[in-house]
């Protein structure tokens, strides 16, 4: 600690913010890049969110109701909601597979931090896929950008532009979290010393089950 | 802080978070499926929401542990949002109130 101060007072937020360089000391460079890209992604998905509100309060036509929208019927009976609940279970799960393997590869222990990894992209890639089944379902029963059968026309574009912006960024997380696996697996960062990038993957994989957690509320449950 | 051997925190930390995660999300969707309405219902999906992300920030992204002036700087921007929210909420109202005007509803 460079500035032998409890890094958790007043004294040393004003002592990191006033030093010359190095605003977050003892925070790696790539850690502070990614907090701060997904700090822009947050107002990219909170201005979705936000215009998803504006349209949803000043539309005179009525909003489908998200329960019966994505309900699914099984064994004759239909359960709100459900296929979006398993999609949360999936995405939870996927974050605390992830959350251990930044902690095995801190320990060295490359194959199960790669192999927890891949599980997680496992658990991403059945997410897509899930969402897929859904799009398709509702594309099937008419749901389009501009319009619904079920009311409103704004919650086919609220409902293709969040869950596609998110499906997307889960892809995109898919293929990074391969990749770095890949690399654990390959020994790269045994030799550079250095686990820091498994952490930073992971900061981005927990980010988009964060997303997701908003998304759940105010698009499927409000 | 930890920073010389990156993040190290028991497994079990994250099993119980995990759980705990499960059980939030089991709790919100039960609101939905139980057809809770009002304000209890609202109250129920934003505290459970704030639980959830608070607790992956937290612990999963290791922002318990990082240095004050970080997480200020990633926590307040977000507040300007809600600026954001407030406008866009007296605009929406305003749209609502003059599409009924004229569209005769």
């Amino acid at each position: 600690m460079s500035t032998g101060q409890n890094p958790s007072t007043w004294q040393a937020v004003v002592q990191d913010w006033s030093s010359d360089r190095d605003a977050f000391k003892g925070v790696p460079w790539g850690k502070a890049m990614m907090w701060i890209f997904l700090l822009s992604d947050t107002f990219i998905f909170t201005c979705f969110l936000i215009g998803y509100m504006s349209v949803r309060m000043s539309t005179t036509a009525t909003w489908p109701n998200p329960s019966e929208v994505f309900a699914l019927t099984i064994g004759g009976r239909s359960i709100p909601l459900i296929l979006i609940a398993i999609m949360t279970f999936v995405l939870i799960t996927s974050s605390g597979t992830m959350a251990m393997a930044v902690n095995y590869g801190y320990r060295r222990d490359r194959v199960r931090c790669a192999l927890l990894m891949l599980t997680t992209a496992a658990l991403g890639a059945t997410f897509v896929g899930m969402q897929a089944f859904e799009w398709s379902k509702l594309i099937g029963e008419g749901v389009r950008p501009w319009g619904n059968p079920m009311g409103a026309a704004q919650f086919g574009a609220s409902f293709f532009m969040i869950t596609g912006f998110h499906g997307m960024h889960v892809s995109v997380g898919v293929i990074y979290l391969c990749t770095v696996a890949f690399k654990v697996l390959r020994g790269d960062y045994e030799k550079r010393g250095n686990y820091q990038i498994v952490e930073i993957a992971g900061l981005y994989w927990h980010f988009v089950d964060l997303v997701w957690v908003f998304i759940f509320a105010f698009f499927y449950l409000w | 802080m930890a920073h010389a051997e990156g993040q190290q925190h028991p497994i079990s930390l994250y099993l119980k978070i995990w759980g705990l995660l499960f059980i939030l999300s089991t709790l919100s969707y039960l609101v939905d499926y139980f057809h809770f309405t009002g304000y209890f219902r609202w109250t129920m999906i934003i505290v459970l929401m704030l639980l959830k992300a608070g607790l992956i920030v937290s612990i999963f992204m290791h922002m318990a542990w990082e240095r004050l002036a970080m997480i200020y700087a990633i926590l307040v921007p977000p507040l300007c949002l809600l600026v954001l929210v407030g406008l866009m909420f007296a605009e929406a109202n305003y749209v609502f109130f003059t599409r009924g005007l004229f569209l005769g509803q």
